[in-house]
């Protein structure tokens, strides 16, 4: 061996060596599928989630047999004319909508409020502070509803149930996620920045204005989003609280007795279409933005 | 990052505990908290001491003149005594409701983390779109997303002779089904999980719309967690170990359990109380809690009964939440 | 040398901008520790100044405290003829380049650069910042987002947003830590060359020592809170006074020995029966017990039996030889068992020597010095870098 020249060694080394055989189309494929099997499972999970979607939008356009939608008849899109003359359907979203806006922005700035004395402050109560923002995200809606509908009674405010109630509750319950999205961003937020704005004669409000606050408005910005689809999709705490009024999802609930008129279906596929393009375009902007840079 | 502070090196990064910004007051923090703090005083603490109240109480409010009478020296403790008797002796709807919430809970765990591990680990440029994907069904209607399940799952439908057809629903069905040998369970499935020949109106049903109403909030915590993870620290485990699947039980999974925990949390307190899938894809049967407290408070009128049962159901999860955060290790969840 | 260029900067800063900064008696102490303990320090106007040690020392902690950033727990830090230390950091005349930058992720370049400018209402803040990116060569980039920015580019933003306000003191918190080795050494030379040009006071902190040495002046080496040595680059390597400054800058070997007498201007020393001398100047010790000190660059390295009239020596063997291209490194067992370095330069046309040859040792006696025997051997030596 080690009076062999090292071409000779190399040529030997090469004579030993079984011939390499390109593996076969189906030994690649199936190798192909098995490291890409949890991309397999994602894929189906996804689908999963979307189909229910895609059947929502697919039956706005149906024009059901009888009063019930569950099976394909006919395509149309009367459904989409008809949707803004249907007065329950516009009734109750004009209800959702304005109680989800006023809740949205009460539970945005009182959880924010919160997200900053958690997030940049060191203070006594910490601890309970942070159960109590806790337990609401950890109670059944069932629960939560029936303690305020049991508080309103035991107030004597049975007779104002209502849009008030429904916001009252809505904002309570919106208050914890806002908070948790909120201090995700302050804590995510490097406090050299802030430091830096004070080293460049900036002064505390103004640091906050210009550095701490534009840093932490997407976190707020997705709070607001968060809490707006929280409230204007609840039902279950709603239901307790609304006494004669009607939100959408309340609208729907009773019409699945009777059949669920596929309107309903074209407002669910307009806020679908609504909030995609709300939560895509800047994603879609910044990626072009990107690209060109 | 350079000079990564090394043991002692704390005087490099004093601003390592919450930093009070430069010229904040002592009193700055509860000025902050106290605007939020009461709301959730006044609309979620009290009321809970409200239901507590009601649950001792009597009366009905749709008999006699409709008021509730308290009385600290006349407790009404009986009507835990009837919640009791009716809800988990006559018919187990309390344990049916926990069951179901927690073959949901697993069947979501199962789903959704393949889906989380490909968007924190394979997904690339394509992740904030996927992101968006896993919280744009939020925005379609909950009850009309649920409502399109009974399409999907319509009876001689395509999904339906799908898995009659490979068996799937016999083989469910029969596994599921066992008569009295172990009586708890028939009580909660009677006839099994499914019927061989439809999935709506069965319990089947409820559980897959419970799994796929509460997906995302399984999917967000678990890709928060996952995300966290140092996916040097998968490699070198794949470099160390001779399987991917060792690698991932050894050191992926461990290192999300707070995902898991988190998302598990998130996916079954609101499956269990939750009404909708029952009421919309289930039976009479199939009834939960949710439909329980809702009917004793819409139907019947019986606030205090219904209060007993809220408070029941609360504390039930209370104490299951608290020792599986024990034993799951994870204190901190907000 | 270095002494002058001291001189010159000094006296440039009487034109220019910059001003005295003056620490006295500061102490910081946080919870449970001390971070700096009593810490004394002029840094004279218009000087490159640099606060090197190893992490934990007390140097970010140091600067931190002139930035306004911390508030020392004791003592007084003075800035020209005024009093800051209890000054808001943007009520002092003082600006930071930090670590990693810092530069703000949601203003582009152009208003990263005025956002001092802007606070302080400055007209004209146009063609001051676009003056100011001209000097660090990033015009073209203006509009772009730090994120979209190389590493040494937004190296330069940070330089051009703390200099733009034309600080009476320039604080730069290792400023290179995050740039590869290459670019590090081009922004050493940049550096230094803004600052020669501006002839602002810059106060460095860093634990590279190789960077304090090609920008700095003046160096002081902390250490636990405090400076174990101050002065010009050359004069800290060359003649170190404590174990710590002789491992953390460069590498010494240090041999037990002892103080027998005097002999004109040169102290003599035993070191394992052996005699040897080293001018008295280079005595660091107040007892007789030393550490004999010499760099491995100053020790020559010959076969044994080699004549060595009037330099210092010991005999040893080769354990191991590093050809590594400019020199070639040596470890030598000495007769005590004790394990040296020597660093020879590829002058021999025979090849290196190699492991097992006998050996002589010999050093000029000018280039030995002596540190007190009760400061660790190792102070110093382990250098916190692994992480970098």
């Amino acid at each position: 061996m080690s009076t062999m020249t090292i071409d000779e060694r190399r040529a030997q080394a090469l004579a030993e060596m079984p011939p390499y055989r390109e593996p076969g189309v189906f030994s690649r494929g199936s190798r192909w599928v098995r490291s890409h099997i949890i991309q397999f499972c994602a894929a189906g999970a996804l689908l999963f989630m979307f189909i229910p979607v895609f059947v929502v939008v697919l039956f706005s356009f149906n024009l059901p047999t009888g009063k019930y939608n569950y099976v394909w008849n006919q395509f149309s899109t009367s459904a989409w004319v008809n949707v803004w003359s249907d007065t329950e359907i516009t009734n109750s979203l004009t209800i959702s909508i304005e109680v989800a806006l006023i809740s949205t922005i009460v539970a945005t700035v009182l959880g924010t409020l919160i997200a900053f004395a958690i997030g940049r402050h060191n203070f006594r109560g910490r601890g309970g502070t942070n159960l109590l923002i806790f337990m609401p995200m950890a109670t059944p809606e069932v629960v939560m509803g029936s303690s305020l509908l049991t508080l309103f009674v035991l107030a004597q405010q049975e007779g104002s149930l209502g849009r008030i109630t429904i916001t009252i509750a809505h904002i309570m319950f919106s208050i914890s996620f806002v908070v948790v999205t909120v201090k995700a961003r302050i804590a995510g937020l490097d406090s050299r920045l802030e430091q830096a704005a004070m080293d460049l004669y900036a002064d505390e409000k103004t640091t906050f204005a210009k550095v701490t606050f534009p840093l932490v408005l997407p976190g707020i910005v997705a709070a607001a989003m968060l809490a707006f689809s929280l409230s204007f999709d609840d039902f279950v705490i709603t239901n307790f609280t609304s006494g004669q009024t009607v939100t959408f999802p309340m609208y729907i609930w009773g019409a699945a007795g009777r059949g669920i008129p596929p309107e309903a279906n074209v407002v669910g596929a307009i806020m679908f279409g609504l909030a995609l393009v709300v939560v895509l375009v800047p994603e879609i902007i910044r990626g072009v933005r990107k690209s060109r840079a | 990052m350079s000079a990564a502070p090394a043991p002692g090196a704390a005087a490099n990064t004093p601003a390592d505990d919450v930093a009070r910004p430069v010229g904040a007051h002592k009193w700055t923090p509860y000025v902050l908290l106290t605007p939020g703090m009461l709301w959730l005083g006044v609309f979620f603490i009290i009321p809970t001491v409200m239901l507590v109240k009601m649950s001792l109480s009597s009366g009905t409010a749709f008999s006699g003149d409709g008021s509730f009478t308290f009385s600290r020296s006349d407790l009404q403790w009986s009507n835990y005594g009837d919640a009791w008797t009716k809800y988990v002796i006559d018919t187990p709807i309390f344990q049916k409701s926990l069951i179901y919430a927690l073959i949901a809970t697993a069947l979501t765990l199962v789903i959704a983390y393949p889906l989380a591990y490909t968007i924190a680990f394979k997904s690339g440029r394509w992740k904030n779109f996927l992101l968006v994907l896993v919280i744009a069904p939020f925005f379609t209607s909950f009850l009309l997303r649920t409502n399109a399940w009974q399409t999907i799952l319509v009876d001689s439908g395509p999904v339906v002779t799908f898995m009659e057809n490979i068996g799937l629903l016999d083989f469910l069905h029969t596994v599921t089904n066992i008569p009295d040998s172990w009586p708890s369970w028939a009580q909660i499935f009677p006839d099994g999980i499914t019927d061989p020949n439809r999935v709506l109106a069965t319990p089947l049903a409820v559980i897959v719309g419970l799994a796929y109403n509460f997906l995302p909030f399984m999917t967000l915590p678990l890709y928060a967690s996952l995300e966290r993870i140092d996916i040097r620290f998968i490699e070198a485990a794949t470099d160390l170990y001779s399987s991917a699947w060792t690698a991932f039980r050894k050191v992926t999974f461990p290192l999300s359990l707070p995902g898991v925990v988190a998302g598990t949390l998130l996916t079954f307190i609101p499956a269990a109380g939750d009404p909708v899938n029952a009421q919309l894809l289930g039976s009479a049967s199939d009834a939960m809690m949710g439909n329980a407290i809702d009917a004793q408070f819409k139907s019947t009128g019986n606030y205090p009964l219904a209060a007993a049962l809220s408070a029941l159901l609360m504390a039930v999860i209370v104490a299951m939440v608290t020792v599986y955060v024990r034993r799951a290790g994870t204190e901190e969840l907000v | 040398m270095s002494e002058q260029t001291a001189t010159t900067a000094a006296e440039s800063s009487s034109t220019g901008g910059g001003a005295d900064l003056h620490i006295i008696d500061v102490t910081k102490r946080f919870a449970s520790f001390k971070a700096v303990d009593d810490l004394t320090l002029t840094i004279p106007a218009g000087s490159f100044f640099a606060l090197l040690g190893p992490s934990g020392c007390g140097k970010t902690t140091t600067l931190r405290m002139v930035a306004g950033l911390e508030e020392p727990s004791e003592g007084r830090i003075i800035i020209g003829s005024e009093d800051v230390t209890h000054l808001k950091p943007y009520k002092r005349p003082v600006n930071t380049v930090f670590q990693s930058y810092a530069l703000f992720p949601h203003l582009d370049i152009f208003e990263n650069v005025a956002f001092g400018l802007r606070r302080s209402k400055r007209k004209d803040v146009r063609n001051e910042v676009e003056a100011m990116l001209e000097l660090v060569e990033l015009s073209t980039y203006a509009r772009r987002k730090p994120t979209q920015l190389s590493g040494g580019q937004q190296q330069r933003v940070a330089v051009a947003r703390a200099l733009i306000n034309k600080p009476e003191v320039l604080l730069l918190d290792e400023p290179l830590g995050a740039l590869d080795l290459k670019l590090r050494r081009q922004m050493q030379i940049e550096l230094k060359r803004i600052q020669t040009d501006v002839g602002i006071t810059f106060v460095h902190v860093t634990h590279d020592q190789e960077e304090a040495m090609t920008m700095a002046d003046t160096i002081a080496v902390m250490n636990a809170g405090g400076v174990e040595q101050m002065g010009a680059p050359m004069e800290l390597y060359e003649n170190p006074v404590t174990t710590f400054v002789a491992n953390f800058l460069g590498q010494s070997n240090l041999i037990k020995g002892e103080l027998t007498g005097k002999s004109g201007g040169d102290a003599l020393i035993q070191v394992q029966g052996q005699r040897m001398a080293m001018p008295t100047s280079r005595v660091h010790s107040e007892r007789d017990e030393v550490w004999v000190g010499v760099r491995p660059e100053k020790m020559q390295i010959s076969r044994a039996g080699t004549p060595t009239d009037g330099e210092n020596a010991v005999t040893g063997v080769v354990t191991d030889a590093s050809y590594i291209g400019v020199s070639t490194q040596y470890l030598v067992n000495l007769p005590w068992g004790q394990e040296v370095g020597v660093f020879a330069q590829n002058l021999s046309t025979e090849g290196p020597l190699s492991a097992g040859d006998s050996v002589v040792l010999h050093w000029n006696p000018a280039h030995t010095f002596a540190l007190d025997a009760t400061q660790d051997a190792e102070a110093g030596a382990e250098k916190v870098e692994g992480d970098e």
